[in-house]
C-alpha cells in the first residue's frame, strides 16, 4: 500500500530524512515512534502530499508522489494534531464543507453516518469552538474518514487529551482501523501507540532504525529498545 | 475494496465536464464557508467597516475641504479608504486559515490548488464589496456628493477585482512571514498603483461627468490589469502553497 | 573556496578601465549643454543607472520564472544578487534625477512618469528584500521571491502607463509647462557617444558586480552548510 525507498528531505542545509525506507501492506496498522525533531511530522507530511520529497521514491496505493498527488489525496485521510476545523462553523457544517470539497455524492447521508460513528450526532448543530479538545479530535477523525479513504495518517492524535478522552479515541481508532484501512500513526506515547498497532517502527536520525511487532508488547523491552536506538 | 475501486473508476470516467463542475463546486464551498464563518463572528466586516469610516472622518478633518475642492478629491479619499480597509480584510482572511492550520485541510482536498485561490479571492471580494456598499452611500451623505452613478459603481467593481486579485495572492505569502501584518501593505501598494490610480481617475471622471473619451484609457487599463493579474495568480499560486 | 577565476580578474580590470573612460567622456569629451550647463552631465550616468536598475529587475523576473519552472538553486542566487544591485542603481537613478532637476526646474522633485515609476520600482525591490527576510525556510524564500519578482516586474510597465495617461490627460501643475518635463534636449553626436558609452560601461559594471555577488553568496552558503554539519554531525 505504502512504499517508500531512499527518501531524502532537507530544509536548506539541514537534512531531516536521510534515505528513509518504509513499507506498509494493505490493512496494516503501523505506529511510528521517535524523538522530537527526528522527522516524524516531516515524513507524514510528505506521505500526506503536503510536502515534496527531495529525492527518493514514494508510492501510495499505486500512485507515485509527487507527480500523482491528486490521485493520492482521494484515497487519503489525515488527522493532524491541529484539528483542521473551522471554529465558527457547526460540526455538521464542517463536515458538509469537506464533503463538498471531496465531491461526495451521498454527502448528507454520509455526514450523519460519520457523526454517529464518532459519537457527535447529538452535538452536530453546535459550533466547533465550543467543543472540548477530545470532541474536536473525534470530529477531525470523522472529517478524515468522510470520503472513505483507503489510507489513514494520524500525526500524534492523542496530544492534549486527558486519559478518558484518549481512551475514547483509542476505541474509535480501533473501529476505524478494523474497516480494513491502512493506518500510519505517529506518537509520543510509546506504549499506547504500540498497543494499538500491529507493528512499531522507530524513526531516528532520519531513517527507520528499528521495527518490531506491536500489539501485546512488554513495556520495559519497548522503552529499552527505544532508548537504545535513539541515543546512539 | 470493490467499493473503493468502483469510486475511483467512476471518478476517472467523469471527464472534464465533471471535473469542472467539481472545481466550481469547491470554489463555491470555500466562499460559502467564509461567508458563514464571518456571519457568525463578524470580525472581518466589523473591523473593516469601522476602520473605513474612521479613515473618512480623519480625511474630513485633515483636508478641510470647501465645496468646490471636495469634488476633486472625493474619489481619491474614497479609494485610499478602500485600499486600507482592503488590506485589513486580506490579512485577516488568510491569517484565519494559516493559524488554525486549516490551510492544510484545504490542501488535502483532491482539487486543483487554484480553486483555493479563487475561493479565497471571491470571498475577499465579496467582503470588500459589502464594505464598499456601505461606505459609498455614507460618503455621499457626509460629503454631499452623489456617488451612486452607474459608471462609478462599475469602476468600483473593476478596481476591487484587480486589487483583491493581487491582494489575495500576496497575502497568502505575507501571512507566512514573521512580519505578516506590516508586510502585506508593503508588498501590495507599489504593485497596486496602476489599479488604484486608474480607479481614482475613472471614478472621478464619472463623478464630475467627463466625456467617455477621457475615461476610456483608464477603464482599459483597469480591465487589462484585472485580466493580467488574475491570469498570473492562477499560474503562480501553486508555488506559494506547496512545500 | 575557489580563488578568483582569471576571467573575473580580467573583467575587473576591463570594467575599471571602462569606467574611467566613461568618466572622461562625460566630464570632458561631451560638450557643455547650451541651456542647462554642466549639471546636464548628470544625465549620462542617471540614465545608465536607470538602465541597470531595469535590467536587474528583468534578470530577477526571468531568473524567478526559471527557478519555478526548472528548479535549481543557481537561479535563485542570481535573482537575489540582481535585486540587490538593482536597488542600489535605481536609488542612484532617483537621486541623480533629483540632483539634475534642482538647478533646472528649481525643485527637488518632478512628477515625471519615469522618475515616479523608478521610485515605485525601488519600493517593489525593497518589498522583495523584506519579503525574503521575513521567511525562514530557504525553499519557500526562493519561491516567494520568484513569485513577487514576477508580479512586481509585470506591474512596473503598467505603473508607467498609468502615470503617463495621468500626465497626458492632466498636465502637471508643478514643474515646467512642458508635458514631458524630462527636459528634452537634442543630443549632438559627441553627446550621443558619451551616452551610449555610459550605457555600455554600466552594463559591464552590472555584470561584474553580479558575478562578485554570486561568489559571495556561494561562500555564505558554504559556511552555513559547514556550520550545520558541525552542529549536527
Amino acid at each position: 500500500m505504502i512504499e517508500v525507498r531512499q527518501l531524502v528531505k532537507a530544509f536548506g542545509p539541514k537534512v531531516v530524512l536521510r534515505g528513509l525506507n518504509f513499507n506498509v501492506g494493505e490493512g496494516e496498522f503501523v505506529a511510528l515512534l521517535g524523538p522530537n525533531g527526528a522527522g516524524k511530522t516531516t515524513f507524514l507530511r510528505i506521505l500526506a502530499t503536503l510536502s515534496r520529497p527531495k529525492m527518493g521514491k514514494v508510492v501510495l496505493g499505486g500512485w507515485q508522489l509527487p507527480s500523482q498527488a491528486g490521485a493520492v489525496r482521494r484515497i487519503l485521510g489525515v488527522v493532524s494534531h491541529q484539528p483542521l476545523l473551522y471554529g465558527d462553523l457547526s460540526a455538521e457544517e464542517n463536515l458538509r464543507f469537506y464533503a463538498r470539497m471531496y465531491g461526495l455524492e451521498d454527502g448528507e447521508a454520509r455526514i450523519a453516518e460519520v457523526l454517529r460513528l464518532v459519537g457527535l450526532h447529538r452535538r452536530r448543530r453546535d459550533l466547533v469552538r465550543e467543543f472540548s479538545r477530545g470532541m474536536q479530535q473525534r470530529l477531525a477523525i470523522g472529517r478524515a474518514i468522510l470520503h472513505r479513504p483507503k489510507v489513514l495518517l494520524f500525526d500524534e492524535p492523542h496530544t492534549g487529551l486527558d486519559q478518558e478522552a484518549a481512551g475514547m479515541l483509542d476505541g474509535l481508532l480501533r473501529e476505524v482501523a478494523a474497516e480494513g484501512r491502512t493506518v500510519v500513526m505517529t506518537s509520543h506515547d510509546l506504549l499506547r501507540a504500540a498497543r494499538l498497532a500491529g507493528r512499531v517502527d522507530i524513526l531516528s536520525k532520519g531513517v527507520i532504525a528499528a521495527s518490531v511487532p506491536g500489539g501485546d508488547v512488554d513495556p520495559v523491552e519497548l522503552s529499552e529498545l527505544y532508548r537504545k536506538v535513539t541515543h546512539d | 475494496m470493490t467499493e473503493q475501486a468502483g469510486a475511483i473508476e467512476a471518478a476517472m470516467r467523469i471527464g472534464w465536464a465533471g471535473r469542472l463542475a467539481r472545481y466550481l463546486r469547491s470554489i463555491a464551498a470555500i466562499v460559502w464557508k467564509d461567508v458563514v464563518a464571518e456571519f457568525r463572528s463578524r470580525e472581518l466586516l466589523g473591523g473593516m467597516l469601522v476602520f473605513a469610516l474612521l479613515v473618512i472622518l480623519i480625511f474630513n478633518f485633515a483636508l478641510e475641504l470647501d465645496i468646490r475642492t471636495r469634488e476633486s478629491v472625493a474619489t481619491g479619499v474614497l479609494w485610499v479608504t478602500f485600499a486600507f480597509a482592503g488590506t485589513l480584510g486580506l490579512n485577516r482572511s488568510m491569517a484565519m486559515e494559516k493559524d488554525r492550520g486549516s490551510l492544510d485541510g484545504l490542501l488535502l482536498a483532491p482539487v486543483d490548488r487554484s480553486a483555493i485561490y479563487f475561493g479565497k479571492a471571491l470571498g475577499n471580494l465579496l467582503f470588500m464589496l459589502i464594505v464598499e456598499a456601505i461606505v459609498i452611500p455614507t460618503f455621499s451623505v457626509l460629503y454631499n456628493l452623489n456617488l451612486l452613478k452607474a459608471g462609478l459603481l462599475l469602476v468600483v467593481l473593476l478596481g476591487s477585482v484587480g486589487y483583491i486579485a493581487v491582494g489575495t495572492l500576496l497575502s497568502s505569502m505575507a501571512v507566512q512571514a514573521r512580519t505578516r501584518d506590516v508586510l502585506l501593505p508593503i508588498l501590495l501598494f507599489p504593485v497596486a498603483v496602476p489599479v488604484l490610480l486608474a480607479s481614482v481617475k475613472a471614478s472621478n471622471g464619472f463623478l464630475i461627468g467627463l466625456e467617455m473619451v477621457e475615461i476610456w484609457p483608464w477603464l482599459n487599463l483597469l480591465i487589462a490589469y484585472d485580466v493580467i493579474f488574475i491570469a498570473v495568480a492562477f499560474m503562480v499560486f501553486d508555488f506559494i502553497v506547496e512545500e | 573556496m575557489e580563488p578568483t577565476p582569471r576571467l573575473l580578474k580580467i573583467l575587473n580590470g576591463f570594467t575599471g578601465l571602462l569606467f574611467i573612460a566613461a568618466l572622461y567622456m562625460v566630464l570632458f569629451y561631451a560638450p557643455r549643454e547650451a541651456m542647462m550647463g554642466d549639471v546636464q552631465r548628470v544625465f549620462y550616468f542617471h540614465v545608465a543607472a536607470g538602465w541597470v536598475g531595469a535590467l536587474a529587475f528583468l534578470v530577477t523576473a526571468v531568473a524567478g520564472i526559471a527557478y519555478l519552472a526548472r528548479g535549481g538553486h543557481r537561479w535563485d542566487q542570481i535573482a537575489l544578487a540582481s535585486v540587490e544591485i538593482g536597488v542600489v542603481f535605481t536609488f542612484i537613478n532617483i537621486v541623480s534625477g533629483s540632483i539634475w532637476a534642482r538647478p533646472i526646474w528649481n525643485t527637488w522633485w518632478t512628477w515625471d512618469p519615469r522618475l515616479v515609476t523608478a521610485t515605485i520600482m525601488e519600493l517593489v525591490y525593497i518589498a522583495y528584500l523584506m519579503l525574503r527576510q521575513g521567511i525562514e525556510d530557504p525553499g519557500r524564500q526562493a519561491r516567494f521571491g520568484a513569485v513577487y519578482g514576477i508580479v512586481g516586474f509585470i506591474s512596473v510597465p503598467l505603473t508607467f502607463l498609468s502615470i503617463r495617461i495621468f500626465r497626458t490627460i492632466h498636465p502637471v501643475v508643478v514643474g515646467s509647462s512642458d508635458p514631458t518635463a524630462e527636459g528634452a534636449f537634442d543630443m549632438t553626436p559627441k553627446m550621443q557617444a558619451a551616452f551610449f558609452f555610459s550605457l555600455f560601461t554600466f552594463t559591464f559594471v552590472y555584470i561584474t558586480l553580479l558575478w562578485h555577488r554570486l561568489r559571495l553568496q556561494r561562500l555564505v552558503e558554504y559556511v552555513e552548510a559547514r556550520k550545520s554539519q558541525a552542529l549536527t554531525g
